[in-house]
């Protein structure tokens, strides 16, 4: 076994030694400018990239055409908000999304608050999930996008993207999905799911960081957007700016893996994800699953261990990169804004760790990775005041806090 | 985020931790914090004659508030309750080079201190008063 070991792949993941493999080339001999009509090099970069552009836009169910190529998932998601939104102003100013979309959803919409625009977020119940008929019921003459992940990247729930679809196509509001964390793990179709615009990016699937994409879709119905950058025109105006040709070879390459992959993997994964569990869940008591139990990306588990402050958790496991729901180490002491919108109270929300599995980890690192838990929540709770008076059978509710 | 030397000391060797019983008369305890702000510390001290001769304690909270409530047990160990009531939370943030973010932690034990402190006296006091009384 290597260490660290690296549990974090829904931060981010290895770059796969093929997909650099794929990406040298462009890097010292095919280094055109995408752009360039007048030469080679050019033709040869711009072959590259529209290579690259439809399997990105076939994987996922769409086509080449459809692909606007961004710097990451973040700027898919600004472009794409924002971009709609200012396209469709005439025609309304009303977004639908969810309090647990990751920041560069809800920022967007937010920024879009201040501009005058009316934003919904719609309510989760305790395991992340949203309710259809929320949704349904929110849809205004006005609305203009309903924006909802695929998969949640702390707590891994999925949302029915099919029944979304149906129901923003029936009403005719467009639907925009961050699929950050799902792309390359879970099947996704653009048809069958009617979703218009779609963001992933490269680094969360093996790829490099620092590219990713927008499906803006072409056709039933032509999805039109403003463009937040300005400048030489590329990707048909939506998004001008040199195109990162090795990064977007690399891209393509990190998604034809991921796809041929795909079902054994998310089969090897979740089978890992489970063990984990079962381990923790047999050995300790007083924990609990953040996300859904069964509908959930197949790498992602979140637990928090009652009576465990996260960061003094992961200090114990400093072999094991993981991350915490604990926001002691920012200036704000605030716990995860996702664990709290799910109901999760903020001591078990201070109590949560985030594991996160990928192609790379193995039963052995996963079995260390239990054992090295299982010991470290012991001796922290032989020293936790609240698990002590929890034992003694103290409501911790009824006692008189000073919060700080 | 790195941790001073001091500060992963006493994480993985945490000094005095337990608990004493709390109805003990020459026993005062303080708890503070809360649990959704991510720490909780109680800390507690044995008296005999205006001398702590004993600490204890037990820290719900990050590795610093950990380490911080560790090293209080040490300090006041030995003291009088008036030299352990002097004792300061800059000081603590200087012994284990607590980093801007981390100093609320300091605050927090110097407050278990006190609260320790003021629930020995207490007792004191209502104790005498029974007996006075009785």
């Amino acid at each position: 076994m290597k260490f660290p070991i690296y549990l974090d792949y829904n931060a981010t993941t290895p770059t796969d030694p093929r997909v650099v493999e794929a990406m040298m080339p462009y890097f010292t001999q095919t280094y055109g400018n995408a752009a360039s009509r007048n030469h080679q090099f050019g033709w040869e970069a711009e072959q590259a990239v529209e290579k690259a552009r439809d399997l990105l836009g076939e994987t996922i169910g769409g086509g080449g055409r459809e692909i606007v190529l961004t710097s990451g998932a973040t700027e898919s998601n600004n472009l794409a908000i924002l971009g709609a939104a200012d396209f469709y102003k005439e025609k309304g100013r009303h977004i639908i999304t969810s309090p647990i979309e990751h920041k560069a959803v809800i920022d967007p919409c937010q920024a879009l608050e201040q501009r005058g625009y009316d934003v919904t977020f719609l309510d989760v119940d305790d395991d992340g999930c949203i309710s259809l008929e929320q949704l349904e019921k929110s849809i205004r003459p006005d609305t203009i996008l309903v924006s909802l992940m695929a998969g949640n990247n702390e707590i891994g729930t999925l949302n029915p993207l099919e029944e979304i679809g149906k129901i923003t196509r029936k009403h005719g509001v467009l639907f925009h999905t961050d699929a950050t964390q799902a792309v390359g793990k879970i099947p996704l179709d653009v048809e069958q799911m009617n979703i218009d615009l779609l963001s992933f990016t490269a680094h969360k699937m093996y790829g490099p960081k620092g590219v990713g994409a927008l499906y803006v879709r072409r056709k039933r119905p032509r999805v039109r957007l403003s463009p937040i950058m300005f400048g030489g025109g590329h990707e048909r105006g939506m998004r001008s700016g040199t195109l990162n040709v090795p990064g977007i070879v690399g891209f393509a390459k990190a998604l034809e893996l991921c796809r041929d992959e795909m079902e054994s993997e998310a089969e090897r994964q979740t089978a890992l994800r489970e063990r984990l569990h079962q381990r923790l869940q047999a050995e300790l008591d007083h924990i609990k699953l953040n996300g859904h139990p069964t509908q959930r990306l197949p790498n992602n588990l979140n637990v928090s261990f009652g009576y465990v402050e996260g960061e003094s958790l992961i200090m114990g496991i400093s072999d094991i990169a993981v991350s915490s729901g604990s926001a002691c180490t920012s200036a704000s002491l605030e716990p995860s804004y996702v664990l709290r919108a799910l109901g999760v109270g903020d001591d078990l929300a201070h109590s949560s760790i985030r594991f996160g599995v990928g192609r790379f980890t193995t039963e052995e690192e996963i079995d260390y990775t239990a054992d090295k838990m299982i010991f470290a929540v012991k001796r922290l709770r032989d020293m936790s005041p609240l698990y002590e008076m929890v034992q003694e059978g103290i409501d911790l509710s009824t006692v008189n806090w000073t919060p700080h | 985020m790195a941790y001073s030397e001091k500060v992963i000391d006493h994480y993985n060797d945490p000094r005095n931790v337990g608990s004493f019983t709390k109805s003990d008369d020459q026993v005062g305890t303080g708890l503070v914090g809360a649990p959704e702000c991510g720490d909780v510390m109680k800390l507690q001290i044995k008296v005999e004659n205006e001398k702590i001769v004993d600490a204890k304690f037990k820290t719900f909270g990050c590795g610093s508030a950990i380490a911080s409530s560790s090293l209080a047990t040490e300090w006041v160990k030995g003291k009088t309750l008036d030299e352990a009531l002097a004792i300061k939370n800059t000081e603590i943030v200087e012994e284990l080079s607590l980093p801007p973010v981390k100093i609320h932690c300091s605050v927090l034990a110097e407050d278990a201190i006190k609260a320790a402190i003021q629930d020995y006296r207490k007792r004191q006091e209502t104790s005498s008063e029974s007996t006075a009384s009785a």
